[in-house]
């Protein structure tokens, strides 16, 4: 017997066609730079600077260098129809999961954000007038984004009839959506809670000039403070690697201290949380050798020796650890599967990845300079999410 | 004052320890353990009776407690309920409690409890919460009045339910006088991991910190707010002996009023409480499954 569930379709309806198409395919390629221009011109969407940064990252440009990328000569076609459960406190992720799943080929469910964000409104309702154009009628066929509180029959329903899932959040809610039964091929890929840190050479902080380390704080700052240290790929840990350490620490920090105290909006709660989890620290951990705190806008906490658990070390809204080592390879004993991004200034990247693949670590499927952290691409978790959406028509 | 949530917090041997308070944890929360040993507890009663006896006057009067007596059946495990009652109690005698073991108002006790001391001066004490839900809902309810225009109400422990119902400390008092013709109202500010060193309502409508505590209100850098300036409670308590507990972080939003000239007499600093700050809507990709 079917039942009626209480979802509200923002865009399209119940039926979503699943015939797929040539992942990059040009029709999409065009959509993703029309709604780029759309997004650009919309008065009400111009206000959210991360709705901006998304019509940013849709434009042909930005499309194109991906799907450079992504040739291989080999014929392809979308799966079918990727369901996305998107984060719940995020309000623009969702433009990113649809746009992966679009531009792979596929038709798309996507599950936005149940909180009321402006900006899913903004977005879904572009999209939606975008699609009233004919020649968008195909992509219209195989597009829904639908609006329910949380309800695991819902999940379900649409689970048991994709092709994939992409599912966003933190580990509990991943495991209760693995509960929910999918059919044998089905590909899953779970955006999981990850760890992410930071490495910085002393000697090169200490030879910026002004602008220079103006501009390494703007990055630092964008990597952390945007998104209150909450994102997976926010810094938590900074490891600090050369001589003269303390003399950069101090440059560097004065920095840093500049940018947020004149930009972050720093409220009760946010001193009250990071005052108290410094309290639990001091009292768990016996590897901190020294406190320092730039008003409540940057707490530092040195650490003499980095535990196994050093992933359970994660402060939020400007609250850091920092190590000194003398060489990377010191850290290599806590990376473990959930580390997701490295942040690196001053370092050459060859050397991370060296450090990375010599020491055959379980983690780190990125490698970024600071202020790159929290940029989205379609190779994400260490996943070409484009080729793992689609499949391979191979001829002989 | 979350960390007395995640740890047992104590200065003195466990062997000292003769008695342990909880927070009454509204909806779901862990609760607060709070460790005391003898004198730490009996300072925290004398402390009490000398607050509050400033205000109800020393003389002991009959006492009506709006809330039940299994409140404070297991003396082993405190709550902060139980707590409170048992501490204001000392200040009355006879005493009665309004609501049975269901929380419902006994109408029994109180009309022959009124009945007897209809001459006298009453002393009521009672959780804001409990006399808003169980007491003055049901009479507002029934449409009945009780005679309490003698009584001396003290209640406390927050507005948080009832700002939710969007009743504030006037609203609450000119209701409650509809129902039982109350004039005197003290409401008071305290929490468990400072129980005793409470900070009672004054008749102008202020808090007064005593002899035995003081409050400072700090901006988010914790520098200290300028009077009349709004800003983090921190609350400042000579009692505790037994535990971590002199000065502590609380999550409410305060601001000072004045200090030594408040026109009730009393002196200190005289403050107002604004509510809890407000909770963080933090950004990031953590959690989907709400």
């Amino acid at each position: 017997m079917l039942k009626e569930y209480n979802i509200t379709y923002l865009v399209g309806f119940k039926k979503v066609s699943t015939h797929p198409l040539v992942p990059y395919d040009a029709q999409l390629c065009e959509f993703l730079n029309d709604l780029s221009s759309e997004l650009r011109s919309c008065t009400e969407a111009v206000e959210y600077p991360d709705i901006m940064t998304f019509a940013f990252w849709c434009r042909k440009a930005n499309i194109t260098k991906y799907r450079a990328d992504f040739e291989d000569g080999r014929t392809r076609l979308g799966l079918g129809l990727v369901f996305h459960i998107t984060p719940s406190n995020v309000p623009v992720s969702f433009a990113y999961s649809f746009a992966f799943g679009l531009l792979s080929g596929n038709a798309n469910i996507i599950r936005v954000p149940s909180k009321p964000f402006q900006q899913t409104d903004v977005i879904c309702r572009v999209i939606k007038r975008m699609l009233d154009n004919d020649k968008y009628s195909k992509i219209k066929s195989m597009t829904a984004f639908v609006k329910y509180e949380q309800d695991d029959e819902i999940n379900g329903m649409f689970s048991a009839n994709c092709n994939a899932r992409i599912i966003w959040g933190g580990n509990v809610a991943i495991k209760s959506i693995r509960k929910l039964p999918i059919q044998e091929r089905c590909v899953d890929i779970a955006f999981a809670d990850r760890y992410s840190f930071c490495v910085i050479d002393s000697q090169s902080v200490l030879e910026l000039d002004d602008a220079g380390l103006e501009q390494l704080a703007e990055g630092f700052y964008n990597d952390t403070y945007l998104m209150d240290q909450n994102a997976c790929s926010s810094p938590h840990l900074i490891v600090w690697l050369g001589e003269r350490i303390e003399l950069a620490k101090e440059r560097f920090w004065s920095a840093i201290y500049s940018t947020v105290s004149e930009k972050y909006n720093l409220v009760e709660v946010n001193v009250v949380d990071k005052y108290t989890l410094l309290c639990k620290n001091a009292i768990e951990f016996n590897s901190i050798s020294s406190f320092s705190n730039h008003s409540n806008f940057i707490y530092r906490i040195g650490m003499n020796e980095l535990p196994d658990n050093t992933d359970e070390l994660r402060g939020k809204c400007g609250y850091f650890y920092e190590y000194d080592a003398s060489d990377i390879s010191n850290v290599a004993h806590i990376i473990n599967p959930k580390y997701q991004t490295l942040t690196y200034f001053g370092v050459a990247r060859s050397s991370l990845l060296d450090f990375v693949v010599k020491n055959r670590l379980p983690g780190i499927d990125r490698i970024v300079p600071v202020g790159r952290s929290l940029d989205i691409e379609v190779i994400w978790d260490g996943i070409d999410i484009v080729k793992r959406l689609s499949r391979i028509i191979d001829v002989k | 004052m979350r960390l007395f949530k995640d740890y047992e917090l104590m200065s003195v041997e466990r062997s000292k320890i003769v008695k342990t308070m909880a927070s009454s944890g509204t909806t779901g929360q862990s609760v607060s353990r709070i460790f005391l040993d003898r004198i730490t507890a009996a300072n925290q009663v004398k402390v009490l009776v000398k607050i509050a006896s400033n205000f109800t006057g020393t003389k002991r009067h009959p006492m009506l407690i709006i809330d039940t007596k299994s409140a404070i059946k297991d003396r082993n495990l405190f709550s902060a309920r139980g707590a409170g009652i048992l501490g204001f109690s000392i200040l009355g005698y006879d005493v009665t409690y309004a609501l049975d073991e269901d929380m419902q108002l006994d109408f029994d006790a109180v009309g022959v409890f009124c009945n007897k001391y209809k001459d006298e001066n009453i002393l009521l004490f009672g959780f804001t919460y409990m006399v808003w839900e169980f007491f003055y809902k049901k009479l507002a309810k029934l449409g009945k009045q009780i005679n309490l225009e003698n009584g001396t109400l003290v209640h406390g422990g927050g507005w948080k339910k009832l700002s939710e119902q969007a009743v504030d400390n006037d609203t609450f008092r000119r209701l409650l006088k509809d129902v039982c013709k109350i004039n005197r109202v003290y409401n008071y500010y305290g929490m468990v991991e400072q129980t005793g060193s409470v900070f009672m309502e004054c008749e102008n409508g202020y808090l007064h910190s005593s002899i035995f505590s003081d409050v400072i209100m700090r901006r988010t850098d914790f520098s200290v707010c300028d009077m009349h300036e709004a800003g983090l409670v921190q609350l400042v308590s000579l009692l505790p002996l037994s535990y971590p507990g002199h000065t502590i972080l609380s999550e409410d939003i305060g601001e000072i009023i004045g200090e030594d000239d408040c026109s009730c007499g009393r002196l200190g600093n005289y403050f107002k409480i604004h509510g809890r700050m407000k909770s963080a809507e933090l950004r990031g990709c953590s959690d989907t499954y709400a």
